[in-house]
């Protein structure tokens, strides 16, 4: 691996290297220095445990990631939330007449809370929640619509003439149907990947088959100055430039949609997909293309026929990878998206992705409230998808690797 | 079977090639017009007022309005950011080349977690940074400290860094790895025979050659902190403040978040344009810059390599 | 040379973590998208004249200054819209009284179309059916044969807020409506559709045609200029507050607040677009 050419210490017969380049303690002018010291052993094995420690970061911070989100989505996911207000309004003047545990199961706390407030206060919260009741004339206010089955299911709610998926949290009875926000992530990401695996997989075929060396060294940098543009940059750049220029040659009636989002996102994720598809057909191993061109196959059946299907795996794992990347990010499909939570099949409507969702609202929930568990509940649902996409991606790679190395 | 085409006028071949061809230059067309749109149109925003102006003028003046207090949040921001992920990062890394080994389940679990790490979409590190070091971490620090009183416990530079540190771990990791890989086993063989310890051999002999690929790691590791603004959303960034950040506790703007906000809530966002735009060019300047520098880096370094091993 | 850099980087470290105790003098302002050039335009302007203080001010969106008020993380809450009982019922749970309400000034909510369309006018009852998705194209109003194409804020707005208790009398947007994150958003999008029609401030309206609103469908039009919103003529007319909690409204805070609503601060009212409050009111 990263052997040098040279001679280990144990080689009888091999001459000595020439002297590697001066350590730094080394320069002349100041004297030597010795490298090693007198150091107990204890030390060392301390180092050690600790340099352990240290790396086991990396697992901590990947556990502590799913924890914390998934802590705060628990409440939904075991299905204790409870926002229905079927309740009896109790007067403000029966206060006195009230049992303690209707009294606080009606203003949301425990009895326990209930002894820090004085009268007058409690006064003001019944008073206060005799007003939220006396809103809504709606029936629905009586369901829970944090269950499972609001969030997956049509409903047919009142307003409405049939059954549907609405996701409209914040509104007189809060509707937390997160389908359409599914259909919009997939919309999105499949736009994306249609857009960036022909191009992405052409270019790597060609970087990596058909182009001289120079062109080569030329081109690979290119693209991956693409990497080095930050979302942000690419999302400004989908809503004030791309937008304007495919409304124009297009012709549809939305300038933001889930094309344009798609265009930008596809951009975003070419970069992963030519790198990893590159390195893949560029670990063929080199006998396979010689022994077809020997037999007189031209450059390109060579490519198509003989480097892509043996480097098939690599191409599938940077596909897999890609669109991890794609459902996963989040500023260009907000800011180019037009963020409407249409569910229909055309890709020139608006569309709301899990992400923009999440971006867009969190900075509005009361902590600890239904609709910020809602958000953390996306977010894992994000990080399960991405990290089942990425555990693909990593074991076909490594299979990949694998068998590479044991035909040599 | 490979059906060979001798003699015949090979327009399947001209086809494919071009093909691919053509998908390559889209996608470097693409990217120049990417970018010569953005250095056009932000060109002429670009003075002395614009990069070191400050915002008492009014943020969304195009004639008075500085970035300075963005270019300077985030310059603070990847500042905090390197300070805690290189050490981690590179112990981290020292531990998989040097003392791993590659067969066993720790190892692979490792292995695994950074590469997941990678993976994890920008917003639920925003989740994760609001849910566990502001409100948890923050929240901790504040019943320990003050007890109770709000001062850890909210969105501040300190905490966005934090998050941003978490982000870019893996980056650092694979480069500072690279770059340990690429120091010949000669030189640690030498060193154990002469009677080094292990440590030593790393901390005086190791690391100092993998230097460069640990700049590269952390200069890498900064341009993509430069450029995030999902994680900081929620865990520090501001539309607007009078002051630059002074304490950790403090808020601040910063470039990608200032791009986020002119293109979506500034008061007319035609007006704006040229600040928009002047703002996207730096930003993309200081990436560039950056990324260019860790190539630099890490190709003289893969040169004085190439030199060592003769 | 490792050393000394290891030493600047520790140095560098320990001042800006040594940076002693909260400055004295900061108000963090937090909400209203609405409202948040208007803070900005304020606090500029008070800084200037009393250069011991700060004053932050950051958008976000009327619930997420009020989330924040509840969080303890702004020390005044910029709002487009009073607050619900349910959030005040909160306040009172977090401060065991209710949180102070100061009406700041007054802001009509102008409906935008694309300057090319025809209309100019339309009722409320017409509003609520275009804005909830019963109407979907523009002839059923009076206009040309094409689909209505609908740009709203986002549910952190209070505008949003304001105009479905409104204008739609609670019920739900439809789902078909494209959430901006701020009104210059919607704007942009109405200005660059022509099928568009979107909602926001009076104060921001360059590019787009405002439509005179009428509270019954073909009714008198009433057009939303300064006059029609202070007599309360137009129908869309709202208050723009700052809520605080009570023990925090004193001292520097509540110094700030009342500087805001004097005859300095209504004129930077007037400025930037929104109408300051009638003087009985102040």
């Amino acid at each position: 691996m990263s052997d040098g050419p040279g001679p280990s210490t144990l080689d009888p017969g091999a001459g000595l290297q020439p002297a590697p380049a001066l350590l730094p303690s080394q320069r002349p002018g100041r004297p030597p220095r010795a490298i090693t010291r007198r150091r107990p052993r204890w030390t060392e094995w301390l180092i050690e445990r600790g340099i352990f420690g240290v790396s086991l970061v990396s697992i901590v911070m990947i556990f502590l990631i799913f924890a914390f989100v998934a802590r705060e989505a628990l409440p939904v996911i075991l299905g204790k939330t409870n926002n229905s207000r079927a309740q009896k309004q109790i007067p403000a003047d029966q206060i006195a007449n009230a049992k303690p545990e209707a009294l606080a199961a009606y203003l949301g706390m425990t009895v326990a809370e209930l002894k820090n407030y004085d009268a007058e206060t409690l006064k003001t919260l019944v008073e206060l929640k005799g007003e939220e009741l006396a809103h809504s004339t709606n029936p629905d206010a009586a369901l829970n619509t944090t269950t499972w089955r609001m969030m997956f299911q049509p409903y047919p709610w009142h307003g409405y003439d049939k059954p549907e998926y609405i996701w409209q949290p914040v509104s007189e009875v809060p509707k937390y149907n997160v389908v359409p926000l599914f259909i919009g992530s997939l919309k999105a990401t499949i736009i994306a990947l249609l857009f960036s695996i022909p191009l992405a997989v052409g270019a790597a075929i060609y970087v990596s088959q058909l182009a001289n060396p120079r062109l080569r060294e030329l081109i690979k940098p290119m693209i991956e100055l693409l990497s080095g543009i930050p979302s942000v940059v690419l999302g400004f750049f989908a809503l004030i430039v791309l937008a304007t220029w495919l409304h124009v040659v297009f012709g549809y009636p939305s300038r933001l949609n889930a094309f344009v989002a798609g265009i930008a996102l596809g951009l975003a994720v070419v970069p992963i997909i030519f790198t990893i598809s590159e390195d893949a057909l560029t670990a063929v191993p080199k006998s396979y293309a010689q022994a077809a061109l020997a037999l007189g196959a031209s450059p390109w059946q060579v490519a198509w026929q003989i480097v892509l299907p043996a480097a098939i795996p690599g191409v599938f794992a940077a596909c897999v990878l890609g669109f991890g990347r794609a459902i996963g990010e989040t500023m260009i499909v907000l800011m180019a998206s037009g963020n409407a939570t249409i569910m229909s099949a055309s890709i020139f409507d608006s569309c709301r992705t899990m992400t923009a969702t999440i971006a867009a609202e969190l900075a509005e929930v009361v902590f600890g409230g239904d609709h910020y568990r809602i958000l953390f509940l996306l977010g894992a649902l994000l990080f399960a998808v991405t990290f089942v996409a990425n555990m693909v991606g990593d074991v076909v790679v490594h299979r990949l690797k694998a068998s590479l190395e044991g035909k040599g | 079977m490979i059906e060979l085409r001798r003699g015949k006028r090979d327009w399947q071949s001209l086809l494919f090639t071009g093909a691919t061809m053509l998908a390559t230059a889209i996608i470097v067309a693409m990217v120049f017009i990417i970018l010569g749109n953005i250095a056009w149109s932000g060109g002429g925003q670009m003075s002395f007022r614009f990069i070191f102006g400050g915002t008492q003028d009014g943020m969304f003046d195009v004639a008075h309005a500085g970035i300075f207090p963005m270019i300077f949040g985030t310059v603070a921001l990847v500042f905090l950011m390197t300070i805690a992920v290189v050490p981690v990062g590179v112990i981290t890394a020292i531990y998989l080349t040097e003392y791993a080994r590659e067969a066993s389940p720790i190892t692979r679990v490792i292995r695994g977690a950074i590469n997941n790490l990678a993976g994890v979409p920008s917003i639920v590190f925003g989740l994760f940074g609001l849910g566990f070091f502001v409100q948890f971490v923050g929240g901790g620090l504040d019943n320990l400290l003050s007890g109770g009183e709000l001062r850890y416990g909210q969105p501040a530079i300190v905490w966005a860094a934090a998050t941003m540190a978490v982000l870019t771990l893996p980056v650092v990791i694979v480069a500072t790895e690279e770059a340990l890989r690429a120091v010949p086993k000669g030189l640690r063989e030498g060193s154990l025979a002469l009677g080094a310890t292990k440590w030593e051999t790393i901390w005086r002999l190791v690391l100092p050659q993998a230097l460069p690929g640990v700049m590269t790691g952390g200069i890498l590791a900064v341009s993509r902190g430069a450029g995030e603004v999902a994680p900081i959303m929620f865990t520090g960034a501001a539309y607007y403040l009078a002051h630059l950040p002074t304490k950790l506790t403090d808020q601040f703007m910063e470039l990608g978040y200032h791009i986020f906000v002119l293109s979506t809530q500034s008061p007319d966002i035609e007006r704006t344009k040229p600040i928009l735009f002047g703002t996207v060019l730096v930003l993309l300047v200081l990436t560039f810059l950056l990324n260019l520098a860790a190539i630099l880096v890490r190709a003289r370094m893969r040169a004085q390599v190439r030199l060592a091993h003769g | 040379m490792k050393s000394t850099m290891l030493k600047q980087l520790t140095v560098g470290a320990t001042t800006l973590g040594l940076a002693g105790a909260a400055l004295a003098g900061n108000i963090t302002v937090k909400g209203s998208d609405t409202m948040v050039i208007l803070g900005q335009k304020w606090a500029e302007v008070y800084m200037k004249k009393n250069s011991g203080q700060t004053v932050q001010v950051t958008g976000g969106g009327s619930g997420t200054g009020i989330a924040a008020l509840l969080n303890g993380t702004t020390d005044i809450c910029n709002s487009s819209r009073p607050m619900k009982p349910s959030e005040v019922a909160d306040c009172v749970k977090k401060f065991k009284a209710r949180p102070h309400e100061y009406r700041m000034c007054m802001d009509g909510l102008s409906v935008y179309v694309h300057s090319s369309n025809p209309l100019s006018q339309l009722g409320i009852p017409q509003l609520e059916k275009i804005f909830t998705g019963k109407v979907t194209n523009w002839k059923d109003v009076g206009g040309p044969d094409a689909p209505i194409s609908l740009y709203g804020r986002e549910n952190s707005s209070g505008t949003y807020e304001f105009f479905k208790e409104h204008v739609l009398n609670k019920a739900d947007f439809a789902a078909a409506t494209k959430t901006m994150p701020g009104t210059a958003a919607v704007i942009q999008g109405v200005a660059k559709d022509k099928n568009g029609i979107g909602y926001g401030g009076i104060a921001y309206g360059e590019g787009v045609k405002h439509l005179k609103v009428s509270k019954a469908d073909g009714g008198e039009g009433i057009e939303p200029t300064e006059e029609n919103v202070l007599t309360g003529k137009y129908p869309i007319a709202r208050y723009l507050f700052n809520y605080i909690a009570p023990a925090a409204d004193e001292g520097a805070i509540k110094e700030y607040i009342k500087w805001c609503r004097s005859d300095e601060g209504q004129a930077v009212v007037k400025e930037v677009g929104y109408f300051p409050l009638p003087k009985n009111l102040r």
